[in-house]
């Protein structure tokens, strides 16, 4: 259970770190509840879906907040209480990627488990290169990739930290049709297989209807409509016979 | 084609220790100004800022009269520096190495804070998300991509330090051996009946080191946006 509320007001200016709405002045108005797996964040853009995102996982601190994951709190400004983004163990892909230039492939899928004590039942990043279908690109630099490779491997680094929750912002915004289709089932596995919840912001509707449990609707910085507990029919399971 | 006194000789090896140690020993101070400077909102940003541009705009013969008055043998941090430590840089090779640092210090912090604002924050930001507290995300994300800036502004740094006079000449004046640098050399031979061409020797030899640290600097830099680049 994802609980998020967010009251944020971003300074009419340009100044550092405010007001990504070209300049103008934008009040976040934010409150919704949500089981998941899978939660989408929907919307026209600038309608507070990455700064709803960015809340969640600690890169805004939000004027008053309270953001909870099941029993976990990672905000309570009342409580005064505000865990920073490197103690939430919550994974994110940004919309390119976001990938270390400096840094290769494998040393990419390999940055989360450094600052991880605990390596039990840790993936290696030969077998996730694996699952993503990533291996032959292991010792290569990210200037090389195409977009959906990029995507891939940002995937896969974000999963190789084990996070509680995977924040996918616009994951596939720069990615043709084709290359969303492939990359789909990655989304899939990763709610199926590893049980990892998933915050998904997407434009694309029917990407939406296939992954979601939930759908948050936001618009101008307030929720203006939340669709919960759907479910999804497994593809070996086809309804076809039900018609009849 | 260069053949050089002894003297000569003592003044360049002086010159290149001098400026050595002074781009060395203010590089990590550099660095922290530089990315505080570049990433961080505090009350007296702007007079830090202002500060570290001194050294730039004042005349040296006031930021060397300055460095006396603070650390010479009398100056309150020159009599704490000795009565604690035993160091004395006031008239000593350590003082002109001080000198060379503050009066280079803006120059690197130029080149050094316009790398680090040339790193994507999102890639800063993918790190905390992967667990890396800040100061890992500094040395493991901020710091190697902004590596080339740093390598030219230091550089730049040493450059400017091997050419330090003024300030330089004021703090610790110009003894051989000891504070004798190559523009304090050139000076005392202008000042000399027929020393002109020892000067002329000198003054080539500043030339090529001071263009050559230039397009080292300029080529190192040119690096930069295809390292942090997506």
């Amino acid at each position: 259970m994802l609980r998020v509320e967010i009251h944020h007001r971003y300074a009419p200016d340009t100044a550092f770190g405010s007001a990504p709405q070209g300049g103008r002045a934008f009040d976040l108005e934010i409150s919704f509840e949500a089981k998941g797996p899978v939660v989408a964040l929907c919307g026209p853009s600038g309608a507070g879906k990455t700064s709803v995102v960015n809340a969640i996982s600690g890169l805004l601190r939000p004027a008053s907040a309270r953001v909870t994951l099941g029993n976990e709190t990672f905000v309570d400004t009342a409580a005064g209480r505000f865990v920073p983004p490197h103690r939430r163990g919550i994974g994110s892909v940004f919309q390119d990627g976001a990938l270390f230039p400096h840094l290769s492939v494998r040393q990419n899928l390999a940055f989360g488990t450094w600052f991880r004590t605990d390596a039990k039942g840790a993936m290696g990043s030969a077998e996730m290169a694996r699952l993503l279908g990533i291996e032959h690109l292991l010792d290569q630099r990210p200037a090389t990739l195409s977009g959906g490779e990029k995507q891939r491997v940002a995937i896969g680094r974000a999963l190789m930290a084990r996070p509680r929750l995977l924040l996918l912002d616009e994951p596939m915004a720069a990615l043709d049709a084709d290359r969303r289709q492939r990359i789909l089932p990655v989304f899939e596995r990763v709610r199926d297989e590893m049980k990892v919840p998933i915050v998904y912001v997407s434009h694309n509707l029917d990407e939406v209807a296939r992954l979601a449990n939930d759908i948050v609707w936001l618009e101008d910085g307030r929720v203006r409509a939340v669709e919960t507990g759907m479910t999804h029919v497994e593809p070996d399971r086809p309804i076809a016979p039900r018609l009849h | 084609m260069l053949d050089l006194t002894p003297d000569e000789w003592e003044a360049l090896a002086l010159s290149i220790k001098v400026a050595f140690w002074a781009t060395v020993a203010s590089l990590p101070l550099a660095v922290l100004v530089s990315y505080a400077l570049a990433r961080w909102r505090f009350p007296g940003r702007s007079a830090l800022d202002a500060l570290v541009h001194l050294p730039l705009v004042l005349p040296p013969v006031v930021t060397g009269y300055l460095l006396l008055l603070t650390f010479g043998r009398q100056g309150p941090v020159g009599q704490f520096l000795e009565s604690w430590f035993g160091i004395v840089v006031s008239f000593r090779w350590t003082g002109a190495a001080l000198a060379a640092a503050i009066m280079s210090f803006p120059l690197m912090v130029r080149a050094i804070r316009l790398s680090i604002e040339a790193v994507d924050r999102r890639y800063e930001h993918a790190g905390a998300t992967l667990g890396a507290n800040p100061i890992m995300v500094f040395l493991l994300i901020t710091l190697p991509l902004a590596l080339p800036g740093l390598l030219a502004g230091s550089v730049l740094g040493f450059a400017k330090a091997l050419g330090e006079f003024g300030a330089t000449i004021t703090f610790v004046s110009a003894i051989p051996g000891e504070t004798r640098t190559v523009p304090a050399t050139i000076y005392g031979y202008l000042q000399t009946p027929g020393g002109e061409d020892a000067a002329l020797r000198l003054s080539i030899i500043a030339v090529a080191i001071s263009m050559a640290a230039l397009l080292a600097s300029e080529l190192i830099s040119r690096r930069l946006p295809s390292r942090s680049g997506t």
